[in-house]
């Protein structure tokens, strides 16, 4: 993967950026020793590395804005960092830039139940949010598969999703407001404890610009009442075009699911091997989970059921107990830590309407076999959201970059059938030089328009999201 | 003009030497704008709809009855509940998809599910340009690039004239309950509204009309689903608010939503309509400081429905507060939309520059 040259005039000044950055902030709040700066290297995304020039961890909205007009000032670019824990490469620094990490604003503000708000410092976890207010019988909703360790300021940045968007949207729909401050140090608050903008929906470009518009400092994030109960059903067929059948039955039938996952055998296998949660070998496994009271719960299932029925499922099991809705989803928690087990493994996150489900996953196998490497496919069905996951050998010299090809193809292949590079994961690094697969110059230009207002020197986090070529001459100028 | 394609319509925002003013079906006019009328309605029809995947495509001047009708043949709808402004502003004519979608119309179920911004999957539009400029897609789950569909949604067409809109779609429901309390006080009203949708029964609108249909106050709250369901759901309101007074529940088709999402009840009264959103719990203050004709509270309180005489400006009466109001109907001489701080409007003017560098499209609406 490419990344820009970096620029020997920041790297020859490293010595005063630091000392001006030591200048606003605590001493242990600068981080420039090289055995240190290490820690920022990468993400998620381990393929790619890069020690910053040097990182810095703020503990204030001030201090963020400190860090920012300096660096504006000195012409240093700047990568934000949340938790790191970016599949794609968005918080990947390079040699030149100072990373800012917002690890230590970590507080809650505000809790509002009347309201029904709660305001946060954005390095605050995604899970600790709902740990604030579950006691209270609340919930924050969206639920990245990261939710332990994701700060919600990455969160903001990629627009991230999770299992249960279907009914409760991904982190759009749940953001009220920001403050956030703006590569020359201005802070703006955008948005509050009311709902929808005045003006232009500025906050709605905001979340998903991939940390390239400002750095999100607090987060107004609307909770919900969490429902009186939950209870996951099992659904094994032996054909994926029949599980796909299933899935669009449900919700023509007029039943909105939370959660509706999609697992194909490849998949199956391992996490049997792995996680031993008694799943059914079959093509394709279905967990459809219901919200509300019992009863609700018992009249949504029974309608779910005599759906799944007309289908010949080789099984077909609800959870009667807490413990067995526990062993329904332990096979789909522990997918990706399975396939872990069994090789290295690239996990790709587009989207396709859920009708092409048959057609690209027959594709996929093909592929499959062209490139001799083996796949396994999770998959959010409500919504149409896959994760295929690659299986290479990162010690076998070429494999990655084979894998990388064959990502890519099948990236290409969401979009031909009318879906998208990305479905919550974000496009980072990782799925660059394929914006120009689904996207036109002109529609490309209106985006990097927005960075021009926002960030007119091109100095946040700019080596990502856009093709490098497509921003050469911005970033250049 | 009245441009029958995306590429039509390049060519007259390319061509134009004056200033556009760009009419969907011309039911939800705002503000001051002057210039030749831009008519949308040939960029008309379903173009992909597709039950099973919750999905809509359509041009910009398809008619809203259309989509609905189309939506309810599958037992689906429009869940954000777009309001029908022809009976407050006095405007005749048919709702467009791309008027809609532009100033980022909704009604009470807002509260429970998100605005029209939240359903919207996808755009294309063309720019002040005259670019065509497509954004999002048609798929639930999309975090490719920057998000333009929400910007240009509420843009109020001053950025781009929309072509395409793709939609989420929902289920329709079996049965509606509705639920009224009668004779609560606006801030007793919008603390029971606030217990209801802080509970775990999912009430999807949350209403207080201080002056009800027979001058009482009423304060109404609606749960949807499965008859059972709306049952239990109803018992368990109606037992977390026994401390508000009786609740009469009643069972139907939800019909009485309808002039609560439209604001009939000012329809036929003189003066200017502002609207409100603000933090639900600082509403009733909110609406003590305004002293207007009448009010109508939704969302739970974040949203105030106000009638004032013409001339007022209510900004100045409503002081600093956490939110913003727009003028929707009459004229005061006051901006249409809430002042940005500096440095929003810093961006706002920005983007406009951009999008718009001409400032040819609807030019004057929003600043």
């Amino acid at each position: 993967m490419e990344m820009p040259v970096p620029d020997a005039s920041v790297l020859s000044r490293k010595a005063q950026i630091v000392e001006r950055l030591s200048d606003v902030l605590p001493p242990h709040a600068v981080i420039s020793d090289e055995r240190e700066t290490h820690a920022y290297e990468c993400d998620a995304l381990t393929a790619y590395k890069c020690p910053p020039l040097c990182a810095v961890l703020p503990a204030n909205t001030k201090e963020v804005s400190d860090v920012l007009r300096i660096c504006h000032e000195m012409g240093v670019p700047v990568v934000p960092r949340g938790s790191g824990t970016s599949l794609a490469g968005g918080a990947l620094p390079t040699a030149d830039c100072v990373i800012l990490g917002v690890a230590k604003m970590n507080g809650v503000i505000e809790t509002n139940y009347d309201d029904r708000y709660i305001r946060v410092q954005s390095g605050r976890t995604n899970l600790s949010v709902t740990g604030a207010v579950e006691t209270d019988g609340f919930f924050y909703a969206p639920d990245p598969s990261s939710q332990l360790a994701c700060a919600i300021a990455g969160n903001i940045a990629m627009n991230s999703g999770g299992a249960h968007c279907l009914k409760y949207g991904v982190t759009t729909n749940n953001l009220m407001g920001v403050t956030m401050v703006l590569m020359d140090g201005t802070i703006v608050e955008i948005g509050g404890a009311h709902l929808d903008a005045g003006g232009l929906d500025i906050l709605g470009v905001i979340c998903g610009s991939e940390g390239q518009l400002g750095v999100v400092t607090e987060a107004t994030l609307r909770i919900l009442h969490k429902p009186e109960g939950a209870r996951p059903v099992l659904m094994g067929y032996d054909n994926s075009e029949v599980a796909g059948q299933v899935v669009t039955d449900i919700i023509k039938a007029g039943v909105l699911p939370v959660a509706i996952e999609f697992m194909d055998r490849p998949c199956i296998e391992a996490t049997e091997a792995f996680a031993k949660a008694g799943y059914p070998m079959c093509e394709a496994l279905l967990i459809v989970e219901v919200e509300g009271s019992e009863a609700e719960i018992d009249a949504q299932l029974k309608l779910i059921m005599e759906i799944a029925s007309k289908h010949n499922p080789v099984e077909l099991r609800e959870a009667k107990d807490a413990d067995e809705a526990g062993r329904i989803w332990l096979g789909r928690k522990s997918a990706f830590g399975a396939m872990g087990q069994i090789n290295d493994y690239m996990c790709l996150d587009g989207t396709i309407p859920v009708s092409s489900l048959p057609f690209v996953l027959k594709r996929i196998g093909e592929m499959s076999k062209d490139f001799g490497l083996d796949v396994g496919n999770v998959f959010h069905a409500g919504d149409g959201n896959m994760h295929p996951l690659i299986l290479f050998d990162a010690n076998k010299p070429g494999d990655l970059e084979l894998c990388e090809e064959f990502g890519a193809e099948i990236l290409k292949l969401c979009v031909e059938v009318g879906g998208c590079l990305t479905g919550e994961h974000g496009v980072g690094i990782e799925k660059r030089d394929l914006m120009n697969v689904q996207y036109d110059p002109a529609d490309l230009e209106a985006q990097m328009a927005i960075k021009d207002i926002f960030d007119p020197a091109w100095l946040l986090n700019a080596a990502k999201v856009f093709p490098l070529a497509t921003s050469q001459a911005r970033r250049a100028a | 003009m009245t441009p029958k394609t995306e590429a039509e319509l390049a060519q007259m925002i390319t061509g134009a030497n004056g200033p556009l003013r760009i009419r969907g079906g011309g039911t939800r006019p705002i503000g001051q704008c002057t210039g030749d009328a831009l008519d949308t309605s040939a960029l008309s029809g379903i173009s992909l709809y597709e039950p099973g995947a919750l999905t809509i495509v359509a041009g910009a001047g398809t008619p809203i009855s259309e989509i609905e009708q189309t939506l309810a043949a599958e037992n689906q709808r429009l869940a954000f509940e777009p309001m029908d402004h022809r009976a407050l502003l006095s405007t005749q004519g048919a709702p467009t998809l791309g008027g809609m979608a532009a100033a980022n119309i909704s009604g009470p179920r807002r509260i429970s599910v998100g605005a029209c911004r939240d359903f919207m999957l996808g755009v294309r539009f063309v720019d002040g340009q005259g670019n065509i400029i497509k954004n999002g897609g048609r798929v639930m789950k999309n975090v490719t690039g920057y998000d333009l569909v929400k910007l240009m949604a509420g843009s109020y067409g001053t950025l781009g004239v929309l072509t395409e809109v793709a939609l989420k779609v929902l289920p329709d429901v079996e049965t509606t309950g509705t639920l009224r309390l009668h004779g609560l006080t606006d801030r007793q009203a919008v603390q029971a509204l606030s217990a209801a949708l802080g509970s775990p029964f999912e009430a999807t609108a949350a209403a207080h009309l201080p002056n009800g249909p027979d001058g009482e106050p009423v304060t109404m709250l609606r749960i949807e689903g499965f008859e059972t369901s709306v049952k239990y759901r109803a018992g368990k309101l109606q037992e977390l608010l026994k401390g508000y007074g009786d609740v009469a529940v009643t069972l139907g088709d939800g019909s009485e939503w309808a002039a609560v999402r439209d604001v009939t009840a000012f329809a036929d009264q003189p003066g200017n309509v502002w609207r409100i959103s603000a933090k639900p719990s600082d509403a009733p203050e909110l609406v003590r400081r305004i002293e207007a004709n009448a009010v109508q509270y939704d969302w739970g309180g974040g949203l105030i429905w106000a009638l004032a005489d013409e001339g007022r400006d209510l900004r100045a009466a409503l002081g600093d507060f956490d939110g913003h109001a727009t003028l929707i109907r009459g004229t005061a001489d006051v901006p249409t939309f809430q002042p940005e701080i500096p440095a929003l409007a810093a961006i706002t003017t920005g983007l406009r520059a951009k999008f718009d560098p001409r400032g040819i499209l609807n030019s004057g609406i929003m600043s």
